[in-house]
């Protein structure tokens, strides 16, 4: 199927406009996204020793990046 | 249809962001409201002096490591032609007093009226500092903050405050 070249240029143009619409969040404005509620984990401190205690008690790793080996040592 | 890539050329180019204010470019338009006596400052108009001009945000932790040492600054380098200026860039007057009262800051802070500095100095990341000659000339740019960089800061005044500008 052949696109016509006028609507190519409309479709471009288009995606053209529809980029310059996106406007980032500048630097200065990110104090909302800085707060401790807005991280992906909040808890990141928890959520690692339950992870490690989880590792070593089911002697395995997996899906997180603290090795174990059953000891709890690690 | 080249007519028509070179008019989607420009239309990209226009879309993209613009030039950011780099080192040895005059320093742009910025005026800022001091929070302790709530005065204009256009701080091309501070003349005959090395500029330490620092942007922060009470929400930024290396902002907070950086205070101490900017106070140090104005100490050591007040008298010698040095003026360090913070430039806040909070959206709660609230946060900045508090911010303020856990870390005093011992030379001029002012707020950014309209965001007028933050978008001509083209700012990449909180914080970001400028040491600006006595010609009004953008020397240094630094984001962020680090201990292991306050030596050469330091150096770097030192050096600018020696300056002489030339006459024009």
């Amino acid at each position: 199927m052949k696109i016509p070249q006028t609507l190519l240029f409309a479709i471009v143009l288009a995606l053209i406009i529809s980029t310059a619409g996106c406007t980032p969040v500048a630097p200065w404005q990110r104090g909302t996204l800085a707060k401790p509620q807005m991280a992906p984990d909040p808890f990141p401190a928890r959520n690692t020793y339950q992870a490690h205690i989880y590792n070593s008690r089911e002697a395995t790793t997996g899906m997180n990046s603290a090795g174990g080996g059953g000891c709890g040592c690690n | 249809m080249n007519q028509r890539i070179l008019i989607l050329s420009a239309l990209l180019a226009l879309s993209s962001s613009l030039s950011a204010t780099e080192m040895g470019e005059k320093m742009p338009a910025c005026e800022i409201m001091q929070i302790t006596d709530t005065q204009r400052l256009e701080l091309r108009q501070l003349g005959n002096k090395v500029l330490y001009v620092d942007f922060w945000a009470s929400w930024c932790p290396p902002c907070a490591q950086s205070f101490p040492f900017m106070n140090e600054l104005s100490r050591d380098f007040k008298d010698k032609g040095l003026q360090v200026l913070g430039i806040n860039m909070d959206q709660s007057t609230e946060d900045t007093k508090a911010f303020l009262a856990k870390y005093p800051a011992h030379f001029p802070v002012g707020t950014d009226i309209d965001e007028n500095c933050a978008k001509n100095f083209a700012i990449k990341a909180m914080p970001s500092s400028f040491l600006i000659d006595r010609k009004g000339v953008i020397r240094y740019t630094h984001l962020g903050f680090r201990a292991d960089d306050t030596k050469d800061i330091r150096a770097l005044i030192e050096q600018l405050i020696t300056e002489t500008p030339t006459l024009q």
